[in-house]
Parts: C-alpha cells; sequence; structure tokens
C-alpha cells in the first residue's frame, strides 16, 4: 500500500488501438494488488482490471498536445495505452507502478494475500489434489523394472528435482550418485514416463560434464540401467534436444554431450532447438508484429517470418514427435536432456507423454502433466516468468511455447482433448498472476522454503470448480486410446491469434463455434434434468406407461452434473471498497469485465427443476457489435 | 468428331493408383470420351472418375517398361498412375492430353450428360431477371426493366434485361453504353432496403486521354442519388493504373463532370496477376519441405492472402459507405467483369442476409457472376497446375469463394450453407457436368443452347437430399450487417481447398461429425421435453374441471 502514490486518477483517456473515436474516458484506480479502469457512460459501466504481477513494462511516452500517455505491456498480451491529462498524475501512477509490478521480495506477492474462502483442510486438499506419486502409480510403477527411489528426499543429491524419483530398478545407489556428480548441477538421469504397453521410457537429465574428453563410468552404468530396464529395445536413444553448435560450444566449458563410444548401446541424435534468449527474443518480435498498427499481410507474413517463432514451436514439436515415435514405434527408451534440462527437456518430455497418453489430454490430466514435468522438475518459473524484480535476460517465454504446441495439436486433433482454448489460456493468465501458489519459486525445494502450501493456495481445484468453462465439446472419450501423429509439415502450424492477439477482439471471428457448442451442452444438461422430471410426472399421471430414462446416453460423455457450485468469490483486499457500487465481480486476475460480454454463466446445480416450467433456451449471442477496420 | 480417334488405348489392365493418404488401388484403367475410368473390379471399392475437363496438366515418367503419368488436376489434387507397358503409357498420356484440351465447348461432358435423377426444379428457370426486379419493385419504384439490350448489341457482356433508374430512356443507355468499355454502361447491382441507397456497377469510362465525357452517362449515375445527396464511386484500381488506362482509351470520372461524386481508388490486382499469385500459392502448399522460413516466404510470395485483404477490404469499403455514410455507390474497374463483381457481391453478402442462405448465395452468383458476364469459360480453362502460357485464365471465381469463406469462418452462424458449399462451387468451375459455368456470358450461354442441351448446376444442387449435405448446422438467421475483420491475424489460408489434398481430413471430419451430433441431440432433446409437457399441460386442462367444480 505504501507504494500507492495516487490510489484514483479522473479523466483519463483509454487509447482503442485502431480509431480514435471509439478511445473512452474514464477513472483509473490503483489498488494493492490491480489497476482498474472504469470507464462509466450514462448507462452502462464497463471495468478493466489488470492484476499488476501481469504487467510486463510501464513506459511513459513523449508528450503530446492531448495528454501525458502512459503505455503498459502486460505478460498476458494485453497493452493499455493510457493518456492523462496532467503530467503529475501520469508521473505518480507510472512510479507506483513501477513499485508495484515488480515486487523485490516473495512475500509481495498476490497468492500470500488471497484467500479463496477456503480453511485448513480444504487448503490442505486443495495441495493434494494432483500428486505426482499417484502418477507414477498410474504408469504401473513400483513394476519389476522401475521404482520409486526417496534417493533425493532431503534435496541434497539434486537440489533442484523433485524428493521422489523413478529410477531403474538394477541402478545401485553409487551408480545414482556416480551419475549425478556427472551430471550438470547434480540432474541425474532419472524417469519422466513410462509406458506400458511397449514398457519404453522416457527418461530426462542435463548435460554431462563430459567437456573435451572425460567420462564418468557410474553414469554410463546409468544410461546402461535404463536401457536394460527396457527388455524391448537393445538400445536407448539419447537425445539433446539443443543445437549441435550450442552442445558443442558447452564442452569447452567442461559440459557437453555424451560420446557414443563411452556408452553401449545408445544412439544418440541433436534436436536443434534453440536457448532461452533466442526465444524470448523471438516472442518480442512476434509482439511486434502482433501489434502493429495496420500491417499489410506482407508486413505481416514477413514479420512472423522473420520473428522465428512458428520455427521454434516446430523445432519443439518435432522434438516431442520423434520421442513418441521411438516409443510407440521402435518401443525404444529415449533420454533427453538439453543443458540444465528444466526448459527445453521439460518442453520436450511433457509434448511426447501428451502424444503417447491420452490421460494427459483430460482437463485432470494437464495438471498431472505440468506439476510433474515443469513444476516438480524444476522448472524455474520464478526466474522465466519475471515473477520478482529480477535478471531480465532469466526471462523467457518456455512454458507458453509449450501451450503452444499443445494449442497446435487441438487444431490438428479436436476431438482429442477434453479441454478447449479458455483453459490453455487461463492456465497461462495464471502462470503470471502468482495469485495461487503453484508457479512461484524455481523448485520444489525452494517451495518447501516457502512454506508456499501453508502460506498459498493451489490452483488446481479453482480449475476443476470451473472446468465446465474449459470443457471442449467436441471430446470423444472413445477416440482416447490412440498415439496422435501430427503432421510437422510447416503449413499446419498456425499463428495463435487467441493468445497473443487475445485482447484484440475485433481480430477473433464475431461468433464462436466453441462458446455456440458449449451453450448447446449447458442446455442439454438442463434440457435432460427437466426431461427427467417431467417424465416422472408424466408417469405420475398416466401419460407415459412406465419410467424411462433419459432419452440416451449421450449426455454421459458431457456430463456436468457431478460439477461442484460455483463459490463465491472473494476480494480479497479492502482497498477497492470505494468502487464496489454493489456489481463488482472478480472474474480472475486481469480479467475484463464489461457489460456487452458477459459469458453466459452455466447454470449451478441450484438451477432447479423449478425451470420446469418454462422451456429453457439460451439464446445463442449473436454479434451485435460491428467491427471495421477496413478503412 | 468422334472421341473414339483420340482414344489410342481404351483400357489397360494392371494399373496402379496413388493418391496421398488413401491406400492404392490396382486395377483397370478404361478412357471414356470424357472420363478416366479406374476400376478394382472388386465390390466396395471406391472406383475413380475422372472428367478429362479436370485436367490441368500430366507428366510421364519411365523406369523401365514402367511407365507413371502424374494427372495435376484444376481441383488441385495430384494423382499417380503407374501403367505397366512403355507403349500404353504413351497411348494414355497422349489420348488424355488431346481429350482433357479440346476447344470445341460443345465437346464438353455437360452435353453429354444425362442425369440420373429426376429434375423436379429445373435450375435455368430459377433466377430470371424478371423476378428480382419483382422484389425491387416492391420497395422502390425508381427504377425500370430496360430491354434495350435485348439481342446483346449494345453490351454483348450484358443480359437481355437490365435494371437501370426509370427516367433514363433507352436511347440515353446506348450513348451511355457507348461511353463504357465494353458498353457496361451503370446498371443496379444491389438496393439497400433499409436506406434506399444502392450498388451499380459499370465497366470504366472512356475518357482517353482527351477526357472525353458524354452527358447521358452523368445523367444516368445522378438519376440514382437523392437530392442534395452525393455518392461514392469505387474504382477498384490504384489511380496510377487508371491513370495509365486512359493511354488506352479507358480512364475515370473526372471530378468536373461528376461534381456529386467522390472517387476512391482501391487496388485490386488484374487477372493475369492473380493467375501466377495462385500458381504460386499452389507450389507453395504442394512443398513437403520442413523449412517453416520457406513456408511462410512462400506464402508471403505468393500474394494471395494479400489479394484475399484488398479485395475483402474494398468490399467492407463498399459496404461502409452504403450502410454507414447511407450512400449511393458506383463500383467499377477495368472491364468490370472481375473485380467489380468481387466487390460488389462481397458488398451484398455484408449487407444482406438473404445472400448467406443457400438460395439466395446461388441468386448472387447467378445475379452478379453469371448474368452480370463474368468470363467463366476463359477463366476457369486452366488452373494452378498449366504449364502453358495463361491467356486469360484467372481465379477471379475462386478469389471470391475464399473472401466468403474468410466472412463464414468469422461468422459461423449467420450462414446457411457451409464451406463444403464453397468447395463445391469451385469444382464446378473448372470441371461439371452441369453446364452452368460454360461460356462467358448470357449471349453466349443463349447461343450454346444450354439450358435446353444441358442440366443446370442448381437442378441438381437444390434436390433435398443434396442439398442436405452443404447445410450449416449451426445456421440461425441472423439479420444484421455482418463486418468483418481484415486485419491479417483474420485472415487465414483456405485449407479446405488449398491442403485439401495435402492432409488426412479424418480428424476434422469426425470433429465435424461430432458437432453435427451435438446440434441434433439437442434439437431432439427440446423437441421431446416440449411435445411431453404439451401433453402434461393438455392433461392438466382436462382434469381441471373436475378439480373446480
Amino acid at each position: 500500500m505504501e507504494h500507492i502514490i495516487t490510489p484514483k486518477v479522473e479523466n483519463v483517456k483509454l487509447l482503442n488501438r485502431y480509431t480514435e473515436k471509439k478511445s473512452a474516458l474514464g477513472t483509473l484506480y490503483l489498488t494493492a494488488t490491480h489497476l482498474i479502469y472504469v470507464e462509466q457512460t450514462s448507462n452502462t459501466r464497463k471495468e478493466t482490471w489488470v492484476l499488476h504481477h501481469h504487467i510486463l513494462s510501464v513506459e511513459k511516452l513523449l508528450l503530446t498536445a492531448s495528454g501525458c500517455p502512459l503505455l503498459i505491456r502486460c505478460k498476458t498480451f494485453q497493452h493499455l495505452h493510457l493518456l492523462f491529462q496532467k503530467e503529475r498524475d501520469c508521473q505518480d501512477v507510472y512510479q507506483s507502478l513501477l513499485r508495484l509490478f515488480q515486487p523485490v521480495k516473495e512475500e509481495e506477492l498476490y497468492a500470500f494475500l488471497y484467500n479463496p474462502h477456503q480453511n485448513e483442510e480444504e487448503r490442505r486438499r486443495g495441495w493434494e489434489l494432483i500428486s505426482v506419486v499417484n502418477d507414477f502409480n498410474r504408469m504401473g510403477l513400483s513394476n519389476d523394472y522401475w521404482e520409486i527411489s526417496h534417493i533425493n528426499k532431503n534435496f541434497e543429491m539434486c537440489s533442484t528435482y523433485p524428493s521422489i524419483l523413478g529410477l531403474p530398478k538394477s541402478a545401485s545407489v553409487a551408480t545414482v550418485t556416480g551419475s549425478a556428480k556427472f551430471r550438470s548441477r547434480g540432474r541425474l538421469p532419472v524417469l519422466s514416463y513410462y509406458h506400458k504397453d511397449t514398457k519404453a521410457a522416457i527418461c530426462r537429465c542435463s548435460q554431462p560434464l563430459s567437456g573435451l574428453n572425460s567420462r564418468c563410468v557410474e553414469d554410463e552404468q546409468m544410461l546402461q540401467a535404463i536401457s536394460q530396464a527396457n527388455p524391448n529395445s537393445p538400445f536407448i536413444y539419447v537425445v539433446d534436444t539443443r543445437p549441435k553448435l550450442n552442445a558443442m560450444a558447452n564442452r569447452a566449458a567442461g559440459k557437453g554431450y555424451e560420446n557414443e563410444d563411452n556408452y553401449s548401446n545408445i544412439r544418440f541424435q541433436f534436436q536443434g532447438i534453440e536457448n532461452i534468449h533466442v526465444m524470448r527474443s523471438s516472442l518480442q518480435k512476434l509482439l511486434e508484429v502482433c501489434s502493429m498498427k495496420s500491417p499489410s499481410m506482407s508486413d505481416y507474413l514477413t514479420g512472423l517470418e522473420n520473428s522465428g517463432w512458428l520455427r521454434h514451436i516446430k523445432s519443439v514439436m518435432d522434438a516431442g514427435v520423434f520421442l513418441a515415435k521411438a516409443v510407440c514405434e521402435e518401443r525404444a527408451s529415449v533420454l533427453v536432456h538439453c543443458s540444465d534440462g528444466w526448459d527445453r527437456t521439460a518442453q520436450v518430455c511433457s509434448l511426447a507423454c501428451l502424444l503417447l497418453d491420452p490421460y494427459y489430454r483430460t482437463i485432470k490430466g494437464l495438471m498431472v502433466l505440468i506439476e510433474k514435468e515443469w513444476i516438480s522438475f524444476g522448472h524455474k518459473f520464478s526466474h522465466r516468468c519475471g515473477h520478482l524484480d529480477s535478471d531480465p535476460k532469466e526471462a523467457s517465454p518456455v512454458f507458453t511455447q509449450f501451450l503452444e504446441c499443445v494449442w497446435q495439436l487441438s487444431q490438428q486433433f479436436p476431438c482429442v482433448f477434453e479441454f478447449n482454448e479458455h483453459y490453455l489460456i487461463e492456465i497461462h493468465d495464471q502462470v503470471y498472476a502468482c495469485q495461487y501458489g503453484n508457479f512461484i519459486g524455481n523448485c520444489q525445494k525452494e517451495r518447501l522454503d516457502m512454506r508456499l502450501h501453508e502460506k498459498t493456495f493451489s490452483l488446481w481445484p479453482h480449475l476443476l470448480e470451473n472446468q465446465h468453462q474449459y470443457r471442449n465439446p467436441l471430446y470423444r472419450r472413445s477416440l482416447e486410446s490412440t498415439v496422435l501423429r501430427p503432421s510437422t509439415l510447416p503449413l499446419h502450424f498456425k499463428f495463435w491469434c487467441g493468445m497473443y492477439n487475445h485482447y484484440d477482439r475485433g481480430m477473433h471471428p464475431k461468433q464462436s463455434v466453441l462458446d455456440t457448442l458449449l451453450t448447446l451442452t449447458q442446455r442439454q444438461v438442463e434440457g435432460e434434468r427437466t426431461m427427467t422430471e417431467l417424465q416422472r410426472l408424466a408417469v405420475a399421471d398416466g401419460v407415459l406407461p412406465d419410467p424411462a430414462g433419459p432419452i440416451n446416453t449421450h449426455a454421459d460423455q458431457n456430463n456436468q452434473s457431478e460439477k461442484m457450485p460455483a463459490p463465491p468469490v472473494v476480494q480479497s483486499n479492502g482497498s477497492c471498497a470505494p468502487l464496489i457500487n454493489g456489481n463488482v465481480k472478480e472474474v480472475g486476475p486481469g480479467a475484463e469485465n464489461s457489460n456487452q460480454e458477459d459469458r453466459e454463466e452455466p447454470a449451478a446445480n441450484e438451477h432447479d427443476l423449478s425451470s420446469k416450467d418454462k422451456p429453457v433456451f439460451v439464446e445463442t449471442e449473436h454479434s451485435k457489435e460491428e467491427v471495421q477496420e477496413s478503412s | 468428331m468422334e472421341f473414339a480417334e483420340l482414344i489410342k488405348t481404351p483400357r489397360v489392365d494392371g494399373v496402379i493408383l496413388h493418391r496421398p493418404f488413401m491406400p492404392t488401388v490396382e486395377g483397370t484403367l478404361c478412357l471414356t470420351g470424357h472420363h478416366i475410368i479406374l476400376s478394382s473390379r472388386q465390390d466396395n471399392t471406391e472406383e475413380l472418375w475422372l472428367l478429362h475437363a479436370n485436367i490441368d496438366s500430366i507428366e510421364k515418367r519411365f523406369v523401365g517398361s514402367l511407365g507413371t503419368i502424374i494427372v495435376k488436376c484444376k481441383d488441385l489434387r495430384v494423382i499417380q498412375l503407374d501403367i505397366p507397358g512403355m507403349e500404353e503409357c504413351l497411348n494414355i498420356a497422349s489420348s488424355v492430353e488431346a481429350l482433357s484440351t479440346l476447344d470445341s465447348v460443345s465437346l464438353m461432358y455437360p452435353f453429354f450428360y444425362r442425369p440420373l435423377f429426376e429434375v423436379i426444379e429445373d435450375g435455368w428457370q430459377l433466377f430470371v431477371p424478371e423476378e428480382a426486379f419483382k422484389d425491387l419493385e416492391s420497395m422502390t419504384d425508381e427504377w425500370r426493366l430496360s430491354e434495350v439490350n435485348k439481342d446483346f448489341s449494345v453490351c454483348p457482356s450484358y443480359p437481355s434485361l437490365l435494371t437501370v433508374p426509370k427516367d433514363i430512356d433507352d436511347e440515353s443507355l446506348i450513348k451511355a453504353a457507348s461511353f463504357r468499355h465494353g458498353g457496361r454502361f451503370p446498371v443496379l447491382s444491389y438496393y439497400h432496403k433499409k436506406n434506399g441507397m444502392v450498388m451499380m456497377r459499370a465497366a470504366q469510362p472512356l475518357t482517353g486521354t482527351n477526357g472525353r465525357r458524354c452527358k447521358e452517362d452523368e445523367k444516368l449515375i445522378n438519376a440514382t442519388l437523392c437530392a442534395g445527396k452525393r455518392g461514392y464511386i469505387i474504382d477498384t484500381r490504384t489511380i496510377a493504373v487508371a491513370q495509365q488506362a486512359k493511354a488506352r482509351g479507358g480512364g475515370f470520372e473526372q471530378e468536373a463532370n461528376y461534381p456529386q461524386w467522390r472517387r476512391i481508388h482501391k487496388a485490386i490486382e488484374r487477372s493475369n496477376i492473380l493467375q501466377e499469385s495462385l500458381i504460386k500459392l499452389v507450389e507453395a502448399c504442394n512443398d513437403q519441405s520442413h523449412n517453416m522460413d520457406r513456408w511462410l516466404s512462400k506464402l508471403e510470395a505468393s500474394n494471395w492472402q494479400s489479394h484475399v485483404k484488398e479485395i475483402l477490404t474494398t468490399a467492407c469499403l463498399a459496404a461502409q459507405c452504403i450502410d454507414r455514410e447511407g450512400a449511393s455507390v458506383l463500383v467499377h474497374g477495368s472491364e468490370g467483369t472481375d473485380s467489380t463483381l468481387q466487390v460488389t457481391s462481397l458488398a451484398q453478402i455484408i449487407l444482406d442476409p438473404a445472400c448467406r442462405t443457400i438460395r439466395g448465395f446461388e441468386a448472387l452468383i447467378e445475379r452478379e457472376w453469371l448474368q452480370a458476364g463474368h468470363p467463366f469459360q476463359q477463366r476457369c480453362a486452366q488452373s494452378a497446375y498449366s504449364n502453358g502460357k495463361p491467356r486469360s485464365e484467372a481465379p477471379v471465381f475462386l478469389l471470391f469463394l475464399d473472401c466468403v469463406w474468410q466472412i463464414l469462418r468469422q461468422f459461423p452462424c449467420s450462414f446457411q450453407f457451409s464451406e463444403s458449399f464453397l468447395i463445391m462451387l469451385f469444382e464446378h468451375t473448372y470441371a461439371s457436368q452441369f453446364g452452368t459455368f460454360l461460356g462467358n456470358s448470357v449471349a453466349e450461354r443463349a447461343k450454346l443452347q444450354l439450358s435446353h442441351k444441358t442440366v443446370s448446376l442448381w437442378s441438381w444442387v437444390n434436390r433435398p437430399q443434396e442439398l442436405e449435405r452443404y447445410l450449416n448446422p449451426l445456421y440461425e438467421a441472423n439479420n444484421l450487417v455482418i463486418w468483418p475483420s481484415v486485419a491479417p491475424q483474420s485472415l487465414l489460408l483456405w485449407e479446405g481447398v488449398f491442403l485439401r489434398w495435402n492432409r488426412s481430413t479424418k480428424c476434422l471430419d469426425e470433429a465435424y461429425q461430432e458437432m453435427v451430433h451435438i446440434i441434433e441431440y439437442n434439437k431432439e432433446l427440446q423437441n421431446k421435453v416440449n411435445s411431453l409437457r404439451r401433453q402434461l399441460a393438455q392433461l392438466e386442462t382436462e382434469d381441471s374441471p373436475l378439480q373446480t367444480p
């Protein structure tokens, strides 16, 4: 609070990117957690909430005749272009935001303030909802080849790994510890995914400290143990996800990659995914393209090409596909690493899991996958997302790329994911929001030290409660057993407008097939409920001869009756109390709240049977908004 | 001429057909006057029936005595036929080449095709100008139907009946026609019911370098303006191109002579450039290289998406002038048979909900393309694989369909038809068993006696069992003007046409089926709920007299 120089500025213009005419006039509020812009005209009130943590940069632009402009760029790819009448106000807001959007200490993060009205028991259960051990069990561990090991329980062997590891049964303690010593930051080869059908495994680690010609017997034994844990293949693939040149450069620094001569029966392979710095600047270039004012088609396509973004997405996808193919077609195990094994390795392993195992394509399965491959294996969320005021060179959109790969897959396979695009975007927003504790910290040890499980709440229960919004109406469980074999020809990769131009509503289709189908499936649930009730009445009245269930079983696929009623939403801090005129609702971090775009709130359970008196028709929303960008 | 003379080898056994994403088929290849047929002669296997007219080019290759013919089709499909025997292969290749490049229209398949269905509604009689005029008459009495072009002498590319301002007599029309390229004087294209504004189309005025003028032409278009109102002339060419046209006798309306009109120039490319663009795009789409930069730069270099953007932008501008500015519009380019029609027809889709129904869209194609004299036969003679030097081929209509698809994608619930309807139209413009897209103008079609000698595409499409395939399950009539976004991010490559043969559609088909299933199940459920509710209500009214004594 002490950072807020001015909590409220009136007569602030919110500039429209396209037309001066559509600019809004309103009031800007600064709270401890949000920047809120309220546009108030005679009969509408439109609120734009931006979480401070979502802010990427605040920039004072050159003074113009019409006022002092302030440009706020967000990690959610939202832009706010504000125009203040007084220089003083602009400066005050600028100063306040600079301090607010880049907290110095972890305790200042939103998650430490936020309470979704849960008691301690609920908090504990929330954190236990997604369990990596359960996923090991689901894969069939422990078995003849693999076991769950507690060798890292105090994070002594590897401080950035989880405490629970999957290791080949045949590897001795000496082998394991020896191998850890030979791997960058002790990140030894451990199990990522065990494919029950083929007995092939995906393992992950960091680069070996091979330098120009060092070797390590234990590490060689470790790879041998992994190889022996798969009776179906005489060799394992070792995949270095880096470009060969980068890997070679590392040798000079005492790191590097596996020498095929030293390891028996490995097949070594580079994949050529670029490092975090290249990815960061690629996204930067992509976003420049996205925010061009009125680009020609040629500007846009050239910009898209020059950004290299889709090339990088394709390289990640190619590597994931390589892994999945090795496992399901060649029945060979794969060991994956990059440099530290927490960025590219996480991308590639999680993508391969998604291709191989339909479980990870469900709403809950994706949570498990993210928990397993990203959170617990020490993807440095705090650094990569820049939660705190830290080295900007550590930030990189590695996780965003993973989400995009999932989206690209959903474009090729519209029926195999239980979730829809909203889910991916919501997860992305939440990763940066720091409203829940899941993505704070860089590894499990840090999270334990911060006592996040006691001080913050988990995101996953919140997402599950709202899962009706995130469902893919086209999801077909019957197709789930298949391994996905996407095409990776360049022309199958598309620009993800829904993510990078998310806030440019004018660019999106004005009618959404997804929303229409979601409304229909919602109506279907209500219709079935009404039907059951009517049938009950009909039987009682003798219109129908005997009790019959709902007219068929299609409902089971999209059954939402199990969902919990939405909990009351909470305003966690009182600082914006004066704002509340009885119509403020919090939709989530950075959510834009406007009268025009109120989504259909799916009826909760209490939407009771009294609805039987009238037909339940939810009008499909038609575009009444007419957007014109042609002139 | 007998086709038999051209067929050197009528059949070959042991031919293997390769198609992308489909199993190979081995069977007997037969050549007929109009088709390549490959049949495995087994039950339940798909046969290939390919119209010669659909073949854009063929290539031959030999490995030993095994010959291979690569057949590239106008619908962008590429198939491969392995033919044992060098002589057979050469014979087949040269026969197909001859048969697929026959010059005479009257030898085309539509003249030989006999429908296996009963024609319930003759498509040739469906969209006559008189009917359209009746609709107009019910809204306004400012217009009349002129027979000045009865014998196609005033304008060979116009139909015999034209809608013109009531106060302009045929004499003036003839004079105005002499001032417009190809005699295409300004005629009514669309009447906007909401505010009475109109869209007219024409060809460029023949001002030449001397700045010729024509009082009748000025009077004609001024007659469409309300008192004190200004109108817009949308010239689809850039000012530079329009200036150049003067040297060849063409030009544009001078401000001084048309003081009530504001002229706006846009930049829709001429047809020969569009053809080049199509060839480049298809080449890029067929590139199997895994280089992302190469794909994106080829896509960019093809300029196809730029054309889509430019055409849509111009159509939006025309629609905006009419609906937002409340002004009438005159659209023309050079000849008035290509970019002009793209703009006028797309503007109507934006403005007029009727054009978004199947019937309405068919009527639009009849009015704004077929009767308006778009030279289909010339434009669609060759497609993206043609080796020869393009004469007057150009994917003008395909670009129009692409633009419609872009709007459909942005407003997926506002069209009664689905993407498959657009793809079907694309196919039939290039090769068809129906006569609809033969000829270049109404006059030519009349001369060919198409309505007697061939079957209309509409006769076939409009049968209920056929129509069903093209219905959009998401359609809910929407009376609004629909403004598409023309931002580059909003305009996608039309995969349904350009990647159609380069991808497996299994997953997309499943998704579509699932969507249809959800919608149908919902309807069924609502019906059952309503009927049960009615039954119960009825019971209650029957019961109630007993309860209330």
